[in-house]
């Protein structure tokens, strides 16, 4: 029996045997490093290949996350987007809240294939923390994430889900207490207790194998999509749309769509407070090619090679990186990569909770304001599909904040 | 010009002569300032030290612990330039005639452009680089600059790295191996374990290069262990902890002299 929703890339032409998507991938990684890396590559291999594995996968992926994740259409908020028709990909439904633990179950079983007992994660929003949490507790696997002090503060409730789960969770003061400094900590967390501990990451980024095993169990969001798609409106959309941080949600989204030339697959990035004013996360807009976290891709970074600290209201997209497949598919052309400001976001996350009574997460709201856009251009023939990558029940104070909807004495 | 592997070579075929190991001292470029920083290396190099490890502070060092960590900050927001790690190359060989190295991590070589860094790095006087995210396999580019340009590459093997590996590894290196003692980031440890003498044991079966060991040595006790299995004993943060833990930088100065010294010491006793 083939396998419905764990469904890896079967033309399998990028990464290259070296991890290489075109000029971009790789796997620069400290030697110590280099053994535990090829373990998980040697062993997603023979998992690919094991009929048991699959079958195992998919059961959780039905039973425990709910799959497959609706394909709702969303017609009061598309008034909005000059009357083009928009579809939302639901993997805000998926259990935990968001599209990660189709990754994080995948790698869950990896680790227990391993032998290894003990996992580690980075989280921005907290919401691959929480699936990572959340897939230990299932597993009886010992949890430790690490976090972004800054995230902390702002993804509050995300920190006590992961607590209530058993997670250890670490707030990281280096840096730029954000997403990019939880990575650093976590791979010198990994260096330094790799015998026994799986470094789960959560995003196309990374070392290889990790943007392409990532994307493979994510792949099932545009599998799904693309027959919900056709069969509900019969025919193919025009684009695909999907916030874009390290790339995981987009490239799940997107992967099965890039055979068809036709329907144009947009990634949008955060713009901060505009690109213009240097605080922004916009790194395919903004960015240069060069190494960050073990791969080659586009890297905000100053003309020494320094990372520079990003910025986005969103902790999920508040990375100064993005997963290499990302970067091949800008330079080839075959995906458009735009960004959206704070606000536009903002807006987009309010008027979809009041048009069609969905809150999306801050990330999600990326693509939403971008979708706004698309739709606006396409006209009143065209036809989206919009990943909602995750529920913002974790982001309502931000919003609260930012809207003033706490009474005075509440928000005191 | 080309630069100095010449140079770490006879400094190392001196150290084995004289039937001792090698110091080699990390501190990181522009700290506690870039004449603060060329001053400190100067003094280690006067007080014992065989060779200088100059590192070029990045802002994210995922190798590195909270005290290199921590310097690289201070660094790094002072508004340190290559320029400036290059004038400390140059400046520290200029008044001691030693060997420098200089070790980062890839990416600011790579922005900076290989070609570049490589051609300026030798006119310094530097003798090579140890770039610890640059596995073998990624490294034919640089390579071909370095030797083009009479640099050594030093890549770093680690517990982990199976004997094929070792042998592949050292077999692209070129100055000396340098032996991660354990599974970790740079900091002083109380013990170096006995996964050191196995590790570096196993890397001689692959090479004739001289085998170094760094990660956690921080005192003469530590050094002359290391110095009874190893070719070369590599201290980096406790260097950089001694500067931090003074009150202005004539003082760290003095404090890193004093302890070149006692670790001199320490690696020719051979314990």
């Amino acid at each position: 029996m083939s396998s419905e929703f764990f469904i890896p890339d079967p033309e399998g032409q990028v990464p290259s045997a070296e991890g290489y998507f075109g000029a971009f991938g790789g796997k620069f990684i400290p030697e110590a490093l280099v053994a535990a890396v090829d373990e998980v590559a040697v062993e997603y291999d023979k998992a690919k290949q094991d009929p048991e594995f699959a079958r195992e996968l998919d059961a959780l992926l039905v039973d425990y996350t709910g799959r497959p994740s609706a394909l709702t259409e969303v017609p009061r908020f598309a008034e909005h987007a000059g009357g083009a028709r928009i579809f939302l990909k639901r993997e805000d439904l998926n259990h935990t809240g968001s599209h990660k633990i189709n990754n994080v179950l995948g790698q869950a079983l990896l680790t227990r294939r391993m032998g290894k007992t003990r996992v580690i994660a980075e989280t921005g929003a907290g919401q691959h923390g929480v699936a990572t949490a959340t897939a230990c507790a299932l597993f009886g696997l010992e949890c430790t994430i690490y976090m972004g002090e800054i995230d902390t503060e702002r993804q509050a409730l995300n920190v006590a889900r992961m607590r209530m789960l058993g997670a250890e969770v670490i707030a990281v003061k280096s840096g730029s207490r954000t997403l990019k400094d939880a990575i650093n900590e976590a791979f010198r967390d990994w260096v330094a207790n790799v015998d026994r501990t799986h470094y789960l990451f959560g995003t196309v980024a990374g070392p290889h194998p990790f943007p392409a095993m990532v994307r493979d169990f994510h792949r099932v969001i545009g599998v799904e999509a693309r027959r919900q798609v056709l069969e509900r409106s019969g025919r193919l959309p025009d684009a695909a749309v999907a916030c874009v941080g390290g790339g995981s949600n987009a490239i799940g989204l997107f992967h099965a769509f890039v055979p068809d030339t036709g329907v144009r697959l947009i990634g949008c990035e955060p713009a901060g407070h505009g690109v213009e004013t240097g605080e922004h996360a916009a790194t395919l807009t903004a960015g240069e090619p060069g190494i960050l976290h073990g791969s080659r891709s586009y890297v905000l970074q100053d003309e020494e090679g320094q990372i520079t600290e990003p910025y986005s209201i969103s902790a999920g997209l508040d990375y100064p990186g993005i997963g290499p497949e990302h970067a091949y598919l800008k330079d080839s052309g075959r995906g458009e990569y735009r960004a959206v400001t704070d606000d536009a976001a903002m807006q987009a996350l309010r008027l979809l909770s009041r048009t069609e009574g969905i809150i999306p997460a801050i990330e999600s709201a990326h693509a939403l304001a971008g979708a706004l856009d698309v739709g606006k251009e396409l006209g009143k023939d065209g036809l989206l599909v919009v990943n909602l990558s995750g529920r913002g029940d974790k982001d309502m104070d931000t919003a609260a904040r930012y809207f003033g909807l706490y009474d005075e004495e509440a928000s005191k | 010009m080309s630069g100095n592997i010449q140079l770490l070579n006879e400094a190392l075929a001196t150290a084995k002569s004289e039937d001792r190991a090698a110091l080699i001292a990390y501190l990181p470029a522009g700290f506690p300032t870039v004449d603060g920083g060329i001053e400190a290396v100067k003094a280690v190099l006067e007080s014992g030290a065989d060779v200088v490890e100059v590192g070029l502070p990045h802002s994210d060092p995922v190798l590195d612990g909270p005290v290199i960590q921590t310097a690289d900050d201070i660094a790094l927001k002072a508004g340190l330039k290559i320029a400036d790690v290059l004038r400390t190359v140059r400046e520290a060989h200029a008044a001691t005639g030693k060997p420098i190295l200089v070790m980062t991590y890839w990416n600011p070589i790579d922005r900076y452009g290989v070609e570049r860094f490589t051609a300026e790095l030798a006119e310094a006087g530097g003798a090579g680089c140890i770039l610890p995210d640059l596995p073998v396999e990624e490294s034919a580019l640089w390579r071909e600059h370095a030797a083009k340009h009479g640099l050594a590459t030093v890549f770093v093997v680690a517990p982990s790295s199976r004997d094929e590996r070792l042998a592949k590894i050292t077999a692209a290196g070129s100055g000396f191996v340098y032996a991660a003692s354990l599974m970790g980031v740079t900091g002083t440890r109380a013990s170096v374990g006995e996964q050191a003498a196995d590790l570096v044991r196993r890397t001689r079966a692959a090479t004739e290069l001289p085998v170094c060991v760094g990660l956690g040595v921080s005192n003469a006790e530590q050094a002359a262990e290391v110095a009874g299995f190893a070719d070369g004993v590599i201290v980096g943060s406790a260097f950089v902890k001694a500067m931090l833990d003074t009150a202005d930088e004539a003082a760290g100065v003095e404090a890193v002299r004093a302890l070149a010294a006692e670790l001199a010491a320490g690696v020719r006793k051979r314990g």
